[in-house]
This record gives structure tokens, sequence and C-alpha cells, in this order.
């Protein structure tokens, strides 16, 4: 990757970049606009870009500053919204009782903008708690928290804390959560 | 208990980031528009007459 040239290296994160903007807009209109202004900016302006930093970051901060400063101007804070997230469904959930995909997409849909991107930041796409608050803008500390609360309200809209739906999940988290002392009946 | 407690949210934890990444993973796969694979050709030939001005 580092011996790519910066405006080649940028061809490299378009995918996610594109991820982070539907995750972020939940609209393709307002994704697409965001990733054009995105694009134009950071080719525009590949000189301010430091070699061997984290491209990704500097890319997805300009898409989401981009995102909250044309929200405010609309002064709107509920966008429209389409159902990128369901139309997006590519893995046919599976049909063993475990929680469905769509289910997962449609209350993620339900979030605040600032928690659904510290949950797509942190838990999807592996920045630290530490990058993605200097991409925010915030406090590491503010990061923590909005991933907590993000984390709290797909709990409930889950129900994941029903002990019912968590053995339910158990199948399908097991395999990756590993050992865990207690029996699982 | 609160052994069980720390158990169970970390398995929630982790049950929610194993779903946000296959979210994500569905999302990266979504097509780039036409209007940016058409902006990144604009782009790459502003480059090239810059360089055959040289």
């Amino acid at each position: 990757m580092s011996t790519l040239e910066p405006k080649d290296e940028l061809l490299t994160h378009l995918p996610a970049l594109r991820a982070f903007a539907l995750s972020l807009t939940r609209n393709r209109a307002t994704a697409d606009d965001m990733m054009q202004d995105t694009v134009l900016k950071a080719w525009t302006n590949m000189d301010k870009y430091k070699a061997g930093t984290n491209m990704r970051a500097w890319l997805f901060t300009i898409l989401r500053n981009n995102f909250y400063s044309s929200r405010r101007k609309l002064n709107r804070e509920v966008a429209d919204v389409d159902n990128i997230f369901s139309d997006t469904l590519s893995v046919k959930p599976d049909h063993d009782g475990r929680l469905q995909m769509t289910d997962f997409k449609q209350a993620f849909d339900k979030l605040p903008d600032e928690q659904r991107e510290a949950l797509i930041l942190v838990g999807a796409s592996g920045f630290s708690y530490e990058e993605a608050g200097e991409m925010c803008g915030v406090a590491t500390g503010t990061i923590k928290s909005r991933v907590n609360r993000g984390r709290i309200k797909l709990t409930e809209l889950l129900r994941l804390d029903d002990d019912e739906a968590l053995e339910l999940t158990d199948r399908a988290t097991m395999a990756v959560v590993g050992n865990f002392g207690g029996p699982s009946k | 208990m609160t052994s069980n407690d720390d158990q169970k949210s970390a398995k929630i934890a982790k049950y929610i980031d194993e779903n946000l990444k296959q979210v994500f993973s569905d999302l990266e796969r979504d097509e780039l528009p036409d209007r940016i694979t058409d902006l990144l050709s604009v782009l790459r030939a502003q480059d090239d007459a810059k360089k055959d001005e040289k």
C-alpha cells in the first residue's frame, strides 16, 4: 500500500468510503453528493495529505465534516432516509433461530447519526477510540460514550439482554467469542 | 453475578460488532456510482493535461 502514489491509494479506499457515506447518510443521493465532494477535495488537496498517515481516516474525516456542515446548513436533524441497509443485503440470513441481519439493520438505522458514526468507525472499521475522536473532532471519552449508548440502544431494540434472545444468538456468536466458562443450555 | 453480567455484555458487544462488520462489508460491495468514476476520469485527464503543459 505504501508504495502506491497517494492518488492511486485513494482509489483503494473508495469502497470503504462509499460504505461509510451510505451508513452515515442512509440515503443514496446524499451519499453520492458527499462522496463526490470528498473525492474532489481530496484529489485537489492531495498536497495537504501527510504521507504515511492513515489516508482512510483522512478521507472519512473530509466526508463526515462535509455531511455535518451540510446538515447544519439545511438546519435539519432528520435526514431523508431510504432503505440502503436492507437494499444491500447480500447474504441470506441463517434460519437457525438467530436474530436476522435485517432486524439488525433496521435497528441500526434508528440510531442517531453520531452513534451510528461512532459504531461504524470503532466497531466496523477498526479505528481506535482515539482515532475516531480525532476524526470527529471530539474527546476520546465522547466517542466511547457514543459507542456505549449506541450499543445499549441496539441491545434494547433487539432485546439482546433477554436471556432467551441471548441464547438464540449463542450459536452465531460462540464461534467468534470463544471460551465462555458458563454452561449454555 | 457481576462476572456473569460482564460475560453477557461482552457477548452482546461482540455480537453487535460482528453485525456491524457485516453491514459495512455489504455496503462496501455496493457499486461505485457512475458520477464518481466519471469524476475520477476527469481529474486524471486534468492531471495529464497539466503534466503535458510542463
